[in-house]
């Protein structure tokens, strides 16, 4: 058995790449050398800033030799199949063996593939994995064609027995494999040569360099918790930051400085964002008032003055970024104070938002009116929505968010205040935006709600109206988001609302307005309008009264637009919103997937009328997912079927639907007046518990329809010669489904 | 490996100061000193000896100091470390040597940064120039947290592979001075000698300059006229490169790479103005760098077909 110790050396390799890549090399070698006939009992990478490191402990030192049998042609078999066989296995006759076979005597040919030895193997297997690394960007340098994520220095690569170790011989890209490395940059940068994991190990600590992550991770973690105590802070937790900073440092040594009384005022979220951004520094917070008032960095070296010139060095730089938050902050507090959000925002009718999709201005405009007609349904106060959608998008014109872009909202909520807008608007200019990702908080204010959904929702007409649709991978307007963002909005708050009106009427305004706005230059669907040959039909003067409108909101006009949009335009609105509702229950469908809802449940459901009302819909399919799991469930199901199928072929046979409505009056049998009188007593049950949006209750009394079904369908025969009965009978069964479609559609659930 | 020359041992006294010890130290290193370009360019990339020179098989390298100009960055002279005109320190070496790194290092020593007591640090920073079509991969280098250079393996400019690849230096100058120097606000920073018989501060020269280009980029420019200008520009590149190879007067080949690619430059500076004077939105931004990206190719594709273009001499007639 032997150690396998490979290092790659470079220029300094993306903090944010190193974990992937020392997971890459391990995997990708381990596999070569096992897809090779070698045998290991355990292995692991390291990474740093310098080089990616791999230890493959009890390695077998020879692959075996392999023996394979391949059976031939025939005895007597034409020369020409003979030769081939012996082509093909690079043997000649006298190699060949012959046995008998079932079919009579074969000739046999044993192929012996002998074993190699560990170092051709693991020369061949890193020189693939080197040539062929999944670096997410990687690079040339100098005059070489080898790629690498910086420049590649040198390899280190050498196997270990208890005769002693030996270099591995490999050369790529014209660097030889050794065994030597380098120590720290600055502290330890010579060369010094090793024999095995435990020595590289201990020889690079010596030389300033901890090799594993995860011991780096913790010495920071440690110290700089310790700092902060002893000086009587909390460090904040940021696991992301501390990943990072790890993989900027081979030798970390924790420094921890106070912020200048000057910038204590910011708010604390400005604070941590600049000092993570820019500087990567740690927050430590004070415990008692949870203000931010120190910092902690990690330097990469010890040095005579224990750090002294670093830490007067960040805190120098710390020092004039957060001059620059201070002045964006006092700078921006000024502009609301003075002219209120709605000022700070008044800029954004200079910033376009999409060129078929007008300024943000517009945009604000759409929204605050969706808002307004939303916030009813969500018991939000239609004033308070408008007002908070108008100034919810006016951060993004502060000077605070045009250097800190992810502070958006949340400055907006700050500035609201200091504004002295209401409470419920300061919280909808950061809510708005939520849910940001699938583990972000649902906001549940209602004003926050009418906001966050008019905004999707206006994001996702507008984009659908221009046909901007995600396709594959691509999805730059992040729309899945948005419209998972309205699914988990609707249902998070169990909203009340069928989307497609506001769809209809959103890409419908934005036809319109891009209509007016004659951009027949870019926007496909404006040329498609022209195309129509329209002419330039409406006067100035309806225009100015469309414009009129476009301010008053009346609902006229709204009606009038999508009309216009639809008859005069020719703009296929609804086609465009099938789609869309279409990309929603997509979202839907896998968000309730993963609640364990069967595929033919949602189908079922979302074939019923009413289903861009999401809440309705997953009430709809959370009822007949739990029904279906009960007795009642197969009751209710087998009863179904059997009415239907029968009906159906029937129908298909006369070529009509037996929707009559069957008279009691013609029932011959008594099975046939009990399922009579069964229909009449379950209906009385299902329509209020309909009403009710009750749906076990509905499907618990369809259920009790199996036993008359099964004892009609006993006792009863359709097809009698007296036409007038068999009506009366397919029409009964039309009226046993008709009854037990109304919560799904049952002819899609399977089973 | 961890040379220092005497002369580097004493701290620089002044912003010419360091600017003479770079010159001398890459001087000392093989580099050809060159002199600003003399056109308004955003950044040291811009300088020809860079986006031109990084194309084609040719050895090159070359140092040299770059006026640059972002309109806006404009502070009216007030923001301690922002200025719409400042200066970058460019090295260009192509082939880029093994130690690229080390050499690097040690023009930080040559300007009386002490590795041993400073904390240095290669920080990702892949660059990108959209307006050239241009971009590598690198780092930013921090001191003590301070980004003091950009550090940049050239893998493609104009859309054209770099083979082989250029190693790029830029060193922004007035931060790394004021660090250097231990200057807060980079209008006191002494640009010469302190004690010079006339002592001059960096605010003596260019405070008042900062004051009416701010104005100026902002509200003065014209922006009819340079959307104009950019429109000439544009069109000027085009024609330059389409006009028949032979020149009228000497009968020879001559490919006017670099008068286009002036052009371009032009370009380049004029929608920088046009973007600080704020008539261009945000989806318009794309259009007009896409532009000037177009015209770079343009330059790119005409400048390698040249004879410093690393094409051969029968090849640039043909």
């Amino acid at each position: 058995m032997a150690d396998l110790l490979i290092e790659l050396f470079s220029e300094e390799i993306p903090a944010r790449m190193q974990a992937s890549a020392a997971e890459a090399l391990r995997r990708l070698v381990t596999d070569g050398l096992v897809g090779a006939g070698l045998t290991y009992a355990n292995a692991a990478a390291f990474a740093t800033p310098r080089r990616l490191a791999l230890a493959v402990q009890g390695l077998s030192t020879h692959s075996p030799t392999l023996r394979e049998e391949r059976k031939g042609p025939k005895l007597g078999a034409p020369q020409a199949a003979i030769d081939g066989f012996l082509r093909g296995i690079g043997q000649t006759m006298a190699d060949l063996e012959i046995r008998d076979d079932k079919k009579g005597q074969v000739y046999f040919a044993t192929i012996t593939t002998p074993g190699r030895a560990a170092p051709e193997i693991v020369a061949q297997v890193l020189d693939t994995t080197i040539r062929n690394f999944p670096w997410p960007k990687s690079m040339r340098w100098g005059s070489g064609s080898l790629r690498w994520v910086r420049p590649l220095h040198s390899i280190l690569c050498i196997l270990s027995t208890e005769a002693g170790a030996e270099i591995v011989p490999l050369t790529v890209g014209g660097i030889t494999a050794g065994n030597s490395t380098r120590g720290h940059r600055f502290m330890a940068p010579d060369a010094f040569t090793v024999t095995g994991f435990d020595d590289y190990a201990a020889k690079l600590k010596r030389a300033h360099v901890i090799l594993d992550p995860q011991e780096r991770a913790a010495h920071i973690w440690n110290d700089a918790s310790q700092m902060a105590f002893a000086a009587g802070l909390e460090l904040v937790e940021d696991k992301a930051l501390l990943a990072e900073v790890a993989g900027l440092v081979e030798w970390p040594v924790v420094l921890m400085g106070r912020i200048g009384a000057d910038f204590l005022n910011l708010p604390p979220e400005v604070l941590q964002t600049s000092m993570r951004e820019h500087q990567k520094f740690f927050s430590a917070r004070d415990p008692k008032s949870g203000q931010i008032v120190g910092f902690v960095t990690v330097a990469n070296r010890d040095t005579a003055d224990k750090g002294a010139t670093i830490l007067q060095g960040n805190q120098k730089v710390l020092a004039a970024r957060l001059s620059d938050a201070k002045f964006f902050w006092e700078n921006d507090l000024r502009t609301v104070t003075a002219q209120g959000l709605d000022g700070m925002g008044a800029g954004l009718a200079n910033v376009t938002f999409h060129n078929k999709l007008g300024s943000q201005a517009d945009r604000v405009a759409r929204i605050a009116a969706l808002a307004r007609e939303i916030a009813p349904l969500v018991g939000a106060d239609a004033d308070l929505a408008e007002q908070a959608a108008r100034v919810a998008k006016a951060d993004l014109r502060s000077d605070m968010v045009g250097e800190f872009p992810e502070l958006q909202g949340l400055m907006g909520s700050y500035y609201a205040r200091a504004a002295g807008l209401p409470e419920d608007v300061a919280r909808a200019c950061v809510e708005h935006y939520q849910p940001l990702g699938p583990s972000d908080s649902v906001p549940s204010a209602p004003v926050s709600v009418a906001v966050a959904l008019a905004d999707k929702i206006d994001t996702l007409t507008g984009f659908w109206a221009i046909d901007e649709k995600p396709t594959g991978s691509k999805d730059p307007y992040a729309l899945r988001r948005a419209a998972l963002g309205v699914i988990r909005l609707v249902l998070g708050n169990g909203v009340r609302i069928g989307l497609t009106q506001f769809e209809a009427k959103g890409v419908a305004g934005v036809v319109y307005e891009n209509y007016y706005r004659g951009k027949t230059d870019t926007a496909d669907t404006i040329s498609r309008i022209s195309d129509l040959g329209v002419p330039d039909s409406i006067s100035s003067e309806a225009r100015l009264t469309f414009e009129g409108s476009i301010k008053a909101q009346t609902a006229d006009f709204v009606a009038e637009t999508v009309d216009f949009v639809r008859e005069t335009l020719g703009f296929d609105v609804d086609a465009v919103i099938a789609n869309l509702l279409s990309f929603f229950h997509d979202r839907l469908k896998t968000h309730l997937r993963e609640q364990g809802i069967r595929h033919d449940v949602i189908d079922a459901c979302l074939a019923m009328p009413g289903n861009d009302d999401l809440t309705l819909l997953v009430k709809r399919a959370e009822a007949l997912s739990a029904f279906l799991k009960t007795a009642d469930g197969e009751n209710l199901l087998q009863g179904f079927k059997r009415a239907n199928n029968i009906l159906t072929k029937e129908e298909a046979k006369d070529g009509v639907e037996y929707s009559f409505g069957p008279d009691p009056k013609l029932a011959e049998t008594p099975e046939e007046k009990a399922l009579f009188t069964a229909l009449d007593k379950a209906e009385a049950a299902i329509t209020p518990a309909m009403t009710a949006e009750d749906f076990a209750t509905a499907m618990a009394a369809m259920a009790t329809l199996r036993a008359p079904i099964d004892a009609f369908f006993e006792a009863v025969q359709i097809n009698t010669d007296n036409q007038i009965v068999r009506r009366n009978r397919l029409n009964l069964l039309h009226r046993i489904r008709a009854t037990c479609q109304q919560v799904a559609d049952l002819t899609r659930v399977e089973g | 490996m961890q040379e220092r020359s005497d002369s580097s041992s004493q701290m620089p006294q002044s912003f010419q100061e360091i600017i003479l010890r770079l010159q001398n130290y890459w001087a000392a290193k093989g580099c050809a000193i060159l002199q600003p370009y003399d056109m308004e360019v955003g950044a040291g990339t811009f300088h020809p000896a860079t986006t031109l020179r990084a194309l084609g098989s040719k050895p090159w390298a070359a140092a040299y100091v770059q006026p640059s100009r972002r309109p806006t960055d404009g502070r009216y002279g007030e923001n301690p470390n922002r200025l719409q005109h400042y200066y970058q320190y460019q090295v260009i070496i192509k082939p880029s040597p093994p130690d690229l790194q080390e050499l690097y290092l040690g023009s930080l020593r040559a300007i009386g940064i002490d590795d041993a007591l400073h904390d240095i640090r290669f920080v990702e920073d892949d660059w990108e120039s959209p307006t050239l079509g241009a971009w590598g991969l690198g780092w930013e280098v921090w001191c003590d947290g301070m980004e003091v250079s950009q550090f940049t393996y050239f893998q493609q400019v104009g859309g054209h592979d770099c083979r082989p690849v250029s190693g790029e230096l830029t060193y922004g100058l007035e931060r790394l001075a004021m660090y250097v120097l231990g200057v807060d606000h980079v209008m006191d920073m002494p640009f010469n000698a302190p004690d010079a018989p006339i002592p001059l501060a960096y605010g003596d020269i260019f405070r008042q300059t900062e004051e009416e280009y701010s104005r100026h980029n902002f509200h003065g420019a014209t922006t009819e006229m340079l959307l104009r200008h950019f429109e000439d520009a544009e069109a000027e590149c085009a024609r330059l490169l389409d006009m028949p190879l032979q020149d009228p007067a000497t009968g020879k080949a001559i490919r006017m790479a670099h008068p286009a690619y002036d052009q371009c430059i032009k370009a380049s500076h004029l929608f920088n103005l046009l973007d600080a004077r704020g008539v261009i939105s945000v989806t318009e931004r794309q259009a007009y760098i896409g532009r000037v990206r177009a015209l770079a190719k343009l330059c790119a594709d005409a400048f390698v077909q040249t004879e410093a273009g690393g094409a051969q001499a029968g090849g640039a007639a043909a």
